[in-house]
C-alpha cells in the first residue's frame, strides 16, 4: 500500500503533547549566563549618551556592552545598508538593540537592563511611506539622500493601451502590515569552548545560520555548529537575521561561558521581522466583456528601519505574481523600497505573494463592480486555460508550470450553494434583524518550491536545491537526513511516508532527523513552501538509488538478477516467484560485511547523500469562496462559512496538508478582519501586546469546507507543489471580496484590511465609500 | 516578561492579610489569582516590592444563602460564581457574566474579588455589581466597614479599598425582577469589552456599563427612563448620557456611545 496520499498520523505528536518536545529554552548547560537587551524607546534619536554603571552595581550583573565597548561587524545585510549590531550614534525604530547585560540569571539581566540609562535626541519620525517619500521628510539614512533606498521604474509602455480601453479602474490599496508572532519567540543558547562553537537556535534554516555567523565570527564552518532542535513555529521569520543571534556567540567567547537569549513577547512584537506592509497603486484596463486589456502596478514597499535582503526583495515577488491566474496580455510593474522609522520588514508566510494575489483579485472585482458581470464569470472570462501550460508570464521569473484554474472554480460551485447564499443575501438586505451578507472569491495563485537554481542565492543562501541523505541502519531500519529543518510542518511525517514507499522499508522503522549542522548534510532550510517539493524530492531520488543498490545485495543473495527483484513490505522477492524473497533486514546486515557482498560492491553503500535541484518552481492554486456576515449596527463583521478548493499537486499526507491550509486561511482571515500592527505619529507601536494585536482563535473562525483538485507539477517526480503559505495567500482577497460585496448596495467598491467593526460601521453610516 | 524583584508573604487568615499590610504600607500589594496583577508586574507597569498571598485563605471563597441577599467571598473563583446554583436562582445576571470573563483558564484562577479591586472601567464584573446594587465589605485594622456599589469605583483602577484594607465579602441583593440581560461587544472570546452592559430589570432598575468612563460606570439616565417606564428605544438612547467613553486603538468614543445605546437596546429587548 502506498503512503504517499495515505492519512498516517503524525510521528512528531506523541513527543509534543506529552511535554518531551525540545525547544531551546528547554536546553540547560552548566554555567549559563543569561543576556537581556536594552532597546531603542525612541523611533528615530541620535545617541547622546549611554549610562551604565548603575546596572554594573546590580547584583548579578557580570557585564554591560554596548557598540562603544564591543567590537562588532554589521549585521548581514543590504550592502551600502547595513544594520549595526548594536545601534551605533543612531536609533531608527523602537525596539533596535542598544546595549546587552548579561547576569548570572535572567532574573538579574532583566533587573540590570532596566538600569542603563540612554540619553536621546529625537528626531524626526517616519511611520508610513507616505510620510517617507513626502518632501522634506526626516531621513533616516542621510548618507542616501532619500528613504527611497530602491527604486526599479517602470517602462510605463501601457499608458496607451490603458489610455484607449473601454474601461478601466484605478485603486490605491494598502496591504497591512502583521506580526508574525510564533508560539516560540526567538530563543538562542550560544557555547563557544575551546573546541569551537554551538549555537542552540529558534530558526529555520541550520546552515544558513552556521554558514553566516561562522564566517561573522571568523571562524571555520567545522569548529561551528548549529543546532535547531523542535522550533515553534516562524512562519518565515526565523530565516533572517537578528543581532541577539551573533551578540551570544560574541559574548560566550569572550566571558567563556554558555550565553542564553529568551525573547520576550513584547520583544517579540518589535523585534522580530514583521510581514506585508505594502502599498500599492493598480490600475486595471479591460474591454466591454471584461476580458483584462492590460494591468499596471506599482509597489510602496514599507522596509522597516533596516533594510533586510528579503525585504528589499519583496516587491519582486508581488509583482512577479501581479498576474495571478488570467491572461493578461500587457503588464507593467514598478516598485519602490523605502525606510521609515518601524520594526524591518522580511518574510512573513507569503511573504510578497499574497499582495499580489490581494490586489489581482481585488482588481477583478473592480471589474464585475464596473461592467456588473458575476465576479465568477469575470474570473472564467479571464482564466488562462489548461492547455496553455507551461505558461510564460510578464515576469522572467515566473513560468507557470500546470494548472486549472477552472477546474478549481467547478470544485469550489460544487462545494457552496452559491445561488442559495445570493437569494439569502437578497433577503437579509431587507430584514432589519438579519445581518448583512457579502459572498467573496479568490481564484489564487502563488509561486513555491523554490527553487530552481538561483532563486535563493539573492536572499543570502548557498543554493536553491536541498540535501537528504538516506542511511540503512544494519538492521533494516532507515534514517533519512533533511536539511529542510522543519518548524512545525510534520516534515518528520511526510519524508517517512515518502521514504517508505520508494524504500519498501515500513513507516514505524523510518526516522527523519533534522536541525544539526554536525549531523545533516550542508542543507538550505524550510522557507517558500519548498520542503516537500525540493526536500521531499530529493528523499525519493535518494532512496530510488538505495534500492538500486540494495537489489544487487539482494540478487547476489538470491542468487538471481538485481533486474527481477521488487521491493514491497520490507521484503525482496523475485518478480514471478514470490517464494524467493529476502528480507530488508538480511539485506541490509549483508550489506555491512564484507565477505558476503558482491565483490564489486563497497560495504556500507546503502547510504547516500543528494542534493535535490529542481527545474522550476511550481504554482501551487486554488479557488476560496467566503461569506461573511455583518452586523447592520455594530458593523461587527464575521466570516459565516469558508469553502477551500486548494491544487498543490500531488499530496503526500491529506491530513497535514489540510492543516497547513486551515493554519494559512486562519493567517489570512487574520489579516483581513483583525491583525494590524500599528503607530503612533511618534513611531511608537501601539499593538505591542496581544491585547491589542488580534490574533483570533477557534471561536472566530468558521468550520472550513473543503475541496481539491489535483495537477502535478512536472518539475518534480512527485508531482508535489507545495502548501505551506496558500491559504495565507488566497485568504485575504477572499475575505475581502466579501466584505465589500455585502456592501455592494450602498455603492462600496474597496474596504482597506483590518476591515474592523469601526470601519464597518463608518461606512454602514455613509461616512466613507 | 521578567517582573522586578519582590518579597512573597503568603497569609493564612484575613487577619493575617491585613497585619502584613499594616507592616509593609504602600510598598505591598495584595494578590488573589493574580490574572491583573502578574501582566502588569510582568511589562513592570506595576512594580510592589512585597506581595501579599491571600490565595490560601479558604475562609474567603464562600456563596451564602442570607436571607435577603447573597454573600460571596471575596475569594471565590470566577468557574465557582458562573456554576453556583444558588447564584443561578437568586443573582442569574452575576452566574451568567461570570461566564464571560476571558477564558475557562483564567476563571479557574481569577476571583471576583480582585475583579472588583482592581477597577477596571473594562471588566465585566464592576458592571454587574453596579446593576444588582451590591454592597462591599471591606475589612482593615479597624475592623469592617460597608460601602456601597456607587461609592466603591473611585478613580481609573482605584476602588474604596485603602491600601491597609481587605476587600472581604460582596452582598448582592437577590434578584426579584425578572427580567435582566448581559450585552458584550468584543472581538475575540477572551478579549475584554469595547462595550459591554449589564442590565437588571424590576422596580429599581440598575444598569451598569463596561468601558464607558475611566471608571465602571453606571447608566443613570437610561435607569431613571427605565424606571419611569419609558419605550426600549428611548431609554437605549441614554446608554451614554453623561458618559464619557474613552476613545482607543479598538474603538473611538462616537462608536463607542452608538455601541452602548445598541447594547442597551438588546439587553432591553432580549431581557
Amino acid at each position: 500500500m502506498s503512503l504517499v496520499g495515505a492519512r498516517v498520523v503524525r510521528k512528531e505528536d506523541p513527543n509534543l503533547i506529552s511535554g518531551r518536545g525540545q525547544f531551546v529554552d528547554d536546553v540547560k548547560i552548566a554555567g549559563t549566563a543569561h543576556m537581556v537587551f536594552v532597546r531603542s524607546i525612541e523611533a528615530h534619536a541620535q545617541i547622546k549618551a549611554i549610562d551604565v554603571s548603575a546596572a554594573l552595581e546590580c547584583e548579578g550583573v557580570i557585564g554591560v556592552w554596548t557598540a562603544e565597548n564591543l567590537e562588532l561587524a554589521p549585521l548581514p545585510g543590504v550592502p551600502g545598508l547595513e544594520r549595526p549590531t548594536l545601534a551605533k550614534e543612531k536609533v531608527r525604530f523602537v525596539g533596535e538593540a542598544i546595549a546587552v547585560v548579561v547576569a548570572e540569571n535572567s532574573y538579574a539581566a532583566a533587573d540590570g537592563a532596566e538600569l542603563v540609562f540612554v540619553e536621546y535626541e529625537p528626531l524626526g519620525v517616519v511611520t508610513s511611506v507616505n510620510e517617507a517619500m513626502a518632501d522634506n521628510a526626516p531621513l533616516l539614512y542621510e548618507a542616501i539622500g532619500s528613504n527611497v533606498v530602491m527604486e526599479v521604474p517602470s517602462p510605463d509602455e501601457h499608458q496607451e493601451i490603458i489610455d484607449a480601453a473601454p474601461h478601466s479602474v484605478s485603486m490605491h490599496i494598502v496591504n497591512n502590515r502583521c506580526a508574525p508572532a510564533p508560539m516560540e519567540p526567538l530563543v538562542c543558547l550560544a557555547d563557544y569552548g575551546p573546541s569551537g562553537l554551538t549555537l542552540w537556535a529558534s530558526f529555520q534554516a541550520p546552515h544558513h545560520l552556521r554558514n553566516t555567523v561562522s564566517s561573522w565570527l571568523g571562524i571555520a564552518q567545522d569548529q561551528c555548529r548549529v543546532i535547531t532542535p523542535d522550533v515553534g513555529g516562524g512562519f518565515g521569520a526565523k530565516v533572517n537575521f537578528t543581532p541577539e543571534l551573533f551578540i551570544a556567540p560574541t559574548l560566550s567567547k569572550l566571558l567563556g561561558r554558555p550565553i542564553k537569549y529568551t525573547q520576550t513577547r513584547s520583544e517579540c512584537m518589535t523585534e522580530m521581522y514583521h510581514g506585508r506592509a505594502q502599498e500599492q497603486d493598480v490600475d486595471i484596463a479591460f474591454d466591454d466583456e471584461g476580458k483584462i486589456l492590460a494591468l499596471r502596478v506599482m509597489v510602496y514597499q514599507d522596509q522597516g528601519g533596516y533594510a533586510d535582503p528579503t525585504g528589499m526583495g519583496l516587491p519582486a515577488l508581488t509583482t512577479t505574481m501581479a498576474a495571478g491566474c488570467y491572461m493578461i496580455p500587457n503588464v507593467s510593474v514598478a516598485w519602490k523600497n523605502i525606510v521609515t522609522n518601524t520594526t524591518p520588514v522580511a518574510a512573513y508566510r507569503g511573504a510578497g505573494r499574497p499582495e499580489a494575489s490581494y490586489l489581482i483579485e481585488r482588481a477583478i472585482d473592480q471589474i464585475a463592480y464596473s461592467l456588473e458581470i458575476d465576479p465568477v464569470e469575470v474570473r472564467r472570462r479571464n482564466y488562462i486555460p489548461t492547455e496553455n501550460f507551461p505558461y510564460a508570464t510578464h515576469s522572467e521569473i515566473a513560468v507557470y508550470d500546470s494548472g486549472n484554474f477552472a477546474g478549481c472554480m467547478d470544485e469550489l460551485l460544487n462545494i457552496m450553494d452559491y445561488d442559495a447564499i445570493r437569494d439569502e443575501q437578497e433577503k437579509n438586505r431587507e430584514d432589519p434583524g438579519k445581518p448583512l451578507l457579502g459572498v467573496g472569491f479568490a481564484s489564487w495563485l502563488e509561486i513555491a518550491g523554490f527553487g530552481p537554481p538561483g532563486s535563493l542565492e539573492g536572499f543570502g543562501h548557498l543554493g536553491s536545491w536541498e540535501s537528504v541523505q538516506v542511511r540503512i541502519q544494519p538492521d533494516g531500519s532507515a534514517i533519512i537526513y533533511t536539511g529542510a529543518s522543519p518548524h512545525g510542518q510534520g516534515t518528520v511525517t511526510t519524508f517517512a511516508q515518502i521514504a517508505s514507499d520508494y524504500l519498501g522499508i515500513e513507516f514505524d522503522k523510518i526516522s527523519v532527523r533534522h536541525g544539526d549542522t554536525a549531523t545533516i548534510p550542508q542543507g538550505i532550510g524550510t522557507l517558500g513552501s519548498r520542503a516537500v517539493a525540493v526536500g521531499g524530492e530529493g528523499v525519493k531520488t535518494a532512496s530510488v538509488k538505495i534500492v538500486e543498490r540494495a537489489k544487487q545485495v539482494a540478487a547476489h543473495l538470491l542468487e538471481a538478477n538485481p533486474e527481477d527483484l521488487t521491493v514491497e513490505d520490507g521484503n525482496f522477492s523475485v518478480k514471478g516467484t514470490p517464494a524467493q524473497t529476502v528480507s530488508w533486514a538480511e539485506v541490509a546486515w549483508t550489506s555491512f560485511r564484507p565477505l558476503e557482498i558482491p565483490e564489486e560492491m563497497e560495504p556500507g553503500s546503502l547510504d547516500t547523500t543528494v542534493l535535490q535541484q529542481v527545474p522550476n518552481f511550481s504554482f501551487p492554486s486554488g479557488a476560496y469562496g467566503c461569506v461573511v456576515e455583518i452586523d447592520k449596527e455594530t458593523g461587527d463583521t464575521r466570516v459565516r462559512d469558508m469553502y477551500l478548493v486548494d491544487d498543490c499537486g500531488t499530496v503526500i499526507s491529506p491530513m497535514l496538508a489540510e492543516g497547513q491550509v486551515h493554519g494559512g486561511v486562519a493567517q489570512g482571515i487574520a489579516q483581513a478582519l483583525y491583525e494590524e500592527v500599528k503607530y503612533d505619529e511618534n513611531g511608537q507601536p501601539t499593538t505591542g501586546t496581544f491585547v491589542d494585536y488580534l490574533i483570533p482563535a477557534a471561536p472566530e473562525l468558521p468550520t472550513f469546507t473543503s475541496g481539491r483538485i489535483s495537477t502535478p507539477t512536472p518539475n518534480n517526480t512527485l508531482g508535489a507543489k507545495g502548501i505551506g503559505e496558500s491559504g495565507s495567500v488566497g485568504a485575504p482577497p477572499a475575505v475581502i471580496n466579501a466584505v465589500v460585496d455585502a456592501l455592494r448596495h450602498l455603492d462600496v467598491t474597496h474596504v482597506d484590511m483590518p476591515a474592523t467593526p469601526q470601519k464597518i460601521w463608518r461606512i454602514l453610516q455613509g461616512g466613507a465609500k | 516578561m521578567i517582573p522586578a524583584k519582590f518579597d512573597y508573604k503568603p497569609a493564612s487568615s484575613a487577619e493575617e492579610a491585613i497585619a502584613l499590610l499594616a507592616e509593609y504600607g504602600d510598598e505591598a500589594k495584595i494578590i488573589a489569582g493574580g490574572h491583573s496583577l502578574l501582566p502588569l508586574m510582568k511589562l513592570r507597569l506595576a512594580n510592589p516590592e512585597v506581595l501579599i498571598d491571600i490565595g490560601g485563605i479558604n475562609d474567603l471563597s464562600f456563596i451564602e444563602d442570607k436571607g435577603d441577599h447573597i454573600a460571596v467571598g471575596a475569594l471565590t473563583r470566577h468557574r465557582l460564581v458562573e456554576q453556583s446554583d444558588l447564584l443561578k436562582e437568586h443573582i442569574p445576571l452575576l452566574a451568567h457574566t461570570a461566564g464571560h470573563v476571558g477564558d475557562p483558564q483564567v476563571r479557574n484562577r481569577g476571583t471576583i474579588g480582585g475583579s472588583l479591586c482592581h477597577g477596571d472601567p473594562a471588566s465585566d464584573l464592576p458592571a454587574v455589581v453596579l446593576a444588582t446594587r451590591a454592597s462591599l465589605l471591606i475589612t482593615g485594622p479597624n475592623g469592617e466597614r460597608k460601602v456601597e456599589a456607587d461609592d466603591f469605583f473611585t478613580d481609573f483602577w482605584e476602588t474604596a479599598v485603602a491600601e491597609d484594607e481587605l476587600l472581604t465579602e460582596i452582598q448582592f441583593p437577590k434578584f426579584t425582577g425578572q427580567e435582566w440581560s448581559f450585552q458584550k461587544f468584543n472581538r475575540r472570546a477572551q478579549d475584554w469589552a469595547i462595550v459591554g452592559c449589564a442590565l437588571q430589570h424590576s422596580d429599581n432598575p440598575g444598569i451598569g456599563m463596561i468601558n464607558m468612563g475611566t471608571t465602571p460606570v453606571r447608566a443613570s439616565a437610561a435607569e431613571a427612563a427605565l424606571k419611569s417606564g419609558e419605550a426600549n428605544s428611548d431609554v437605549a438612547d441614554l446608554a451614554d448620557d453623561g458618559l464619557s467613553p474613552p476613545s482607543d486603538i479598538h474603538g473611538q468614543e462616537d462608536y463607542r456611545r452608538h455601541l452602548s445605546r445598541v447594547l442597551l437596546g438588546r439587553a432591553l429587548d432580549n431581557s
